[in-house]
């Protein structure tokens, strides 16, 4: 007997194709499918990239990190079992080749180098490259593309490197040991570890990274990281293949999970559309389903043979939209290119199992309780066309609909507090997008006695069924202000953080400046016009303990706790605290304390750290301790661009440790000349650039949007799907009434407008709502994030309003316009 | 006229039927019995509204009455949950309706395929062909009913209660929604379809004239069941004579 039923269901299906709830259905859970097997895909090619990978990454089976030169005995260790090594050396530095500077992160690399994976280059920029067994000669350099394009130097060109000038010997196209750009400011340059002390860019207190790479036997890789562990001294660390590049993987793991809840807008958009045109499919199948019943089929022959269509539905769409999402990976990966390392493998199989996956469990979620009604249709239907069975009711409908996206989102976080958080962030927004929507809708009303002919019946069809034009401008509302706030608000939020930064905003930073160097640099800048150039001596240090209590990463649950904890902090004394400075607890010292050791610290960083006022530091500065407690925390205004400090002490404390300098100006952009002239008269200075860094940032911001838009770009359509579908169910009373408007006389024309009126007004009041949500989520973020009044222009509420009402207008119309040319005589008999 | 007297194929005792509105309860079917042979065909008759279709609906286990019982080849469908009830239907039972009932989204052959498909039956199509055939309409088995006739629709409908070859045939004014003309076309092809198959039929309609193609007649009037002695000039031959 269950033999006649998948063919009958797949029969079913093709004739019931035309229906058009079905595409629609199947359209909507294809769009799910491809935004979340995208996102899927994506994130598999990148792990394997970096399983597959692994040792390649890393250069070397294992590194050992160090901000201190490597002792010898390290390297011993290694090479007395049977171990290759290599050195490498890293630090950022002015690059410049006449009047043309550049920050660089320069790589000097030693004999050996790599130990695992290739070096490849070109002759120029994104030309064909070919692999390399080793680093360059001593003598000469290589730039990367970023490197040779930001200064116009190709092979051959010569450029200046602190103290020494070398010729460009070839263009780095591939490093295996490269972090991805994202997480790196500067440019690469690659030099020869021999070259170094020529350069004088290394001195005492230079921010430098030692790396000793080892690689070798499995058995002597493992006995030399048994020897070491619980050896190493604070600031070493060592990195294998399990923890190769954590940073990267962090980064890359919240992106995905990002990515992937952000991937699931769709799904409950879609899920909205599906239960739209599901509904409407059951209601047009009672009739059908009181035949079978009547010609002798079972409950459960009925719920099987709705149930065997929607599977099959369900089955085509995943596949389209497992199809889809593989081609839409691509333009992901194309657009975070940056974001990881060389080239990505292919991905498994396995995202599209969750893809699909995902589809049928919205399919089933938002789809099932109104078809499963179509089991209760009595047979007795056949002879009174009145009977019906009870709606579905609302606790099975959202209950099902809220279990399958609780799953989706609790499988995309990974993490059941992270799941409720989204589970309720995104319940608040539909609650209040909703409240929004029923406002907009509700405030049309009074607007009916006022208007013509046509739009009083446009707007009467939106205030007829108010919960469903509150749907709808909710669904396409929700897209559409998500797309706002990564173009145009993100946009404008950047400009009027700029545009209130004061014109002589430091723009300029110098660090590395030796003791000796103060004067003659002081000296420099007075002479080319800055005022009162401050120098701030800078120490570096190791924040050891609070308390008496050693401080170390795992007391922290924090990402930014542990990486303060692991790094070098840098300590500064100051007499006065900087003028941007606000003491938010405790006192300043006065001028007669200048060698008795306390803290000023910042009061972020005491939060992050749980440090407060009294608490006693203590910090490892050169090998000696200095202990002292906190007696102020301050606010800084980070971004006035000032020298400013996370922990300060009076100005003698810190005398007789290795100190550097450290001090920022503005130079007008029209005086590129000062910089090289100071690059040639202090090489070992670096010198930073605000606006090149912070083009960087807004560069990789900009690339960040651009996925996150991308994404969102499946939950518009998805959100098109909504107004498709109920528009779809609204069909056949459409029919019927532009018919008896016809024969009462209305023309063509006048029916055209009333369906004009009645998608511009919901499109409209969508764009509005976008608009506003967009403009106070931007707002909030200004205060919160840039502490800065924003007042959204004008081109927010002109694209919002215009984008809505032109896009849900041509929607509407592309979906009733049959409508239009139906026989009226046709549609009042049916009726 | 004596009659033989094999057991009953349909037997309903004391049927009851009231529906509560707000209006009030409204009592449509009071004590109604009947007992139909196997082979026989029966027409009931009354007013619009006397209840008939009321009936049809019980005696074909679609509906449950208030009170009284209704044997179908001799199982109480008072017994019967509703999906033992469809089983029974799906076994032994055929429909024709007034407004045809067909699937909209179905061809005329997918149609008269359904409830073979539904019984389990192997390789439906060439018994639903010939039964469309049997109908006229061998030339119309991949239309869509919506492009079929009134008078078409209601043949696909007749070949679809035949093809499983029913013992017990319920019609609802089969020809009440066709012009005479196709509704004389499609009464005798009823009749000479239930002929052919020696099929029991239990036809209810307001028109006499179709009633007078049936064996017997019963009138239904204020709820209750009556014989109808008068049978009118020109009747149809008796099914199964």
């Amino acid at each position: 007997m269950a033999a006649a039923g998948p063919t009958l269901a797949w029969r079913w299906l093709r004739r019931e194709w035309r229906g058009g709830e079905l595409p629609l259905l199947a359209l909507a859970v294809t769009l799910a499918v491809a935004s979340v097997s995208a996102v899927g895909f994506f994130a598999d090619r990148v792990h394997r990239a970096m399983s597959l990978r692994a040792t390649e990454l890393l250069a070397a089976d294992v590194v050992l990190v160090s901000p201190a030169a490597i002792p010898e005995a390290r390297r011993s260790a290694a090479r007395e079992r049977g171990l290759a090594v290599a050195e490498t050396l890293t630090f950022p530095s002015m690059v410049s080749t006449g009047d043309r500077l550049q920050l660089a992160e320069v790589k000097a690399v030693g004999p050996g180098y790599p130990l695992r994976g290739e070096l490849r280059v070109a002759p120029a920029p994104f030309a064909p490259d070919t692999p390399r067994a080793a680093g360059p000669e001593p003598g000469t350099v290589w730039v990367d593309a970023r490197l040779a394009t930001a200064l116009g130097v190709g092979p051959g060109d010569r450029l200046q490197i602190g103290a020494v000038e070398r010729p460009v010997a070839a263009v780095l196209s591939y490093e295996p040991d490269r972090p991805g750009d994202l997480f790196t400011l500067g440019p690469r340059l690659m030099m020869h570890l021999d070259d170094v002390p020529a350069t004088a860019l290394v001195q005492p207190g230079s921010r430098v990274t030692h790396r000793l790479l080892v690689a070798g036997s499995e058995t002597g890789v493992a006995d030399f990281r048994e020897a070491l562990e619980g050896r190493l001294t604070r600031g070493e660390s060592l990195q294998g293949v399990r923890d190769t590049r954590p940073e990267l993987r962090v980064a890359l793991d919240r992106a995905e999970r990002f990515l992937g809840l952000a991937a699931l807008v769709s799904a409950l958009l879609a899920g909205v559309a599906v239960a739209l045109a599901a509904r409407r499919y059951a209601e047009r199948h009672l009739d059908t389903a009181a035949i079978l019943r009547c010609l002798g089929a079972t409950q459960a022959r009925v719920t099987g043979l709705f149930a065997t269509q929607l599977l099959l539905v369900g089955a085509i769409a995943a596949t389209a939209g497992v199809a889809i999402g593989y081609l839409a990976q691509a333009g992901l990966a194309a657009l975070l290119a940056e974001a990881y390392p060389g080239p990505l493998p292919l991905p498994s199989p396995y995202p599209a199992l969750a893809g699909a996956a995902t589809g049928l469990v919205t399919l089933a979620g938002f789809a099932l309780p109104p078809l499963l009604r179509l089991r209760e249709v009595p047979p007795l239907r056949v002879l009174r066309r009145d009977l019906a069975p009870l709606p579905a009711r609302a606790r099975a409908v959202y209950g099902s609909a809220l279990l399958a996206l609780g799953a989706l989102v609790l499988w995309q976080a990974a993490d059941a507090r992270l799941a409720a958080y989204v589970l309720a962030a995104a319940g608040a927004t539909v609650v209040v997008l909703v409240a929004a929507a029923y406002a907009l809708v509700s405030a049309l009303r009074p607007l009916r006695g006022r208007v013509g002919v046509s739009w009083r019946f446009g707007l009467a069809r939106i205030a007829r069924r108010p919960g469903q034009s509150v749907v709808q401008v909710a669904a396409f509302g929700l897209g559409l202000m998500v797309l706002l706030l990564l173009t145009l608000v993100r946009g404008e939020l950047i400009e009027g953080w700029r545009d209130r930064l004061p014109p002589d905003t430091p723009n300029y930073f110098l660090i590395n400046v030796q003791p000796d160097e103060v004067a003659g640099v002081r000296a420099f800048l007075s002479g080319h016009g800055v005022a009162e150039p401050a120098l701030y001596p800078m120490v570096r240090g190791r924040l050891a303990a609070i308390d008496g209590r050693p401080v170390s990463a795992e007391d922290y649950e924090g990402a930014r706790a542990k990486r303060l904890v692991e790094r070098e902090f840098n300590l500064s004394g100051a007499s006065r605290p900087q003028g941007d400075n606000r003491i938010v607890a405790g006192s300043w010292w006065e001028a007669g304390e200048t060698a008795l050791p306390q803290f000023s610290v910042e009061e972020g960083l005491a939060g992050t750290l749980g440090v407060t006022l009294g608490s006693r530091l203590r910090f490892q500065v050169a090998g000696q301790e200095v202990e002292a407690p906190v007696t102020s925390l301050r606010t800084v205004q980070w971004d006035s661009f000032r020298v400013n400090f996370f922990v300060v002490t009076p100005p003698g404390v810190l005398d007789g440790f290795p100190t550097t300098y450290v001090t920022s100006f503005h130079l007008p952009p029209e005086r590129p000349e000062v910089l090289s002239e100071l690059v040639r008269a202090f090489p070992s200075v670096t010198v930073l650039d605000v606006e090149a860094i912070l083009s960087r940032v807004r560069h990789i911001l900009e690339q960040a949007a651009l996925a996150v838009q991308y994404v969102f770009l499946f939950a518009l359509l998805a959100g098109v799907t909504v107004l498709a579908a109920a528009v779809q169910s609204t069909l056949d009373e459409r029919r019927f009434e532009s018919a008896v408007l016809r024969t009462l006389g209305a023309d063509r024309r006048r029916l055209l407008a009333g369906l004009l009126a009645e998608f511009a007004t919901l499109g409209a009041l969508a764009g509005l709502l976008a608009s506003v949500a967009a403009a106070v989520t931007g707002v909030a973020l200004a205060r919160a994030v840039f502490d800065l009044d924003y007042v959204p222009g004008p081109g927010l509420w002109l694209s919002g309003v215009g984008a809505g009402l032109f896009g849900v207008a041509l929607a509407g119309y592309l979906g009733t316009r049959r409508v239009l040319s139906h026989p009226p005589m046709e549609s009042l008999r049916a009726g | 006229m004596e009659r033989p007297s094999p057991p009953p194929i349909l037997r309903a005792e004391e049927l009851g039927k009231r529906v509560t509105s707000p209006e009030g309860t409204l009592e449509i079917l009071a004590g109604a019995g009947l007992s139909v042979a196997a082979g026989e065909s029966l027409a009931v008759i009354g007013e619009s509204g006397s209840g008939k279709s009321t009936l049809l609906s019980l005696l074909a286990g679609l509906d449950l009455p208030t009170s009284g019982r209704v044997w179908l080849d001799g199982t109480d469908l008072t017994t019967l949950d509703e999906d033992g009830r469809a089983r029974l239907r799906g076994r032994l039972v055929g429909f024709v309706f007034q407004s045809f009932q067909l699937v909209p989204s179905l061809t005329a052959l997918e149609n008269v395929m359904l409830p073979l498909e539904l019984a389990g039956r192997d390789d439906p199509r060439p018994a639903a062909l010939e039964s469309l055939a049997r109908v006229g309409l061998a030339a119309r088995v991949r239309h869509y009913p919506s492009q079929l006739s009134g008078g078409e629709q209601q043949r696909v409908a007749l070949a679809r209660a035949f093809s499983t070859r029913p013992r017990l045939l319920f019609a609802d004014e089969p020809t009440g929604n066709l012009d005479r003309r196709t509704g004389e076309r499609v009464s005798e092809l009823l009749f000479r379809l239930n002929e052919e198959h020696a099929t029991t039929l239990v036809l209810v309609t307001h028109d006499p004239g179709l009633a007078g193609h049936c064996g017997r007649t019963l009138r239904l009037e204020g709820g209750r069941l009556h014989a109808e002695p008068d049978r009118p000039p020109g009747a149809g031959p008796r099914p199964g004579a």
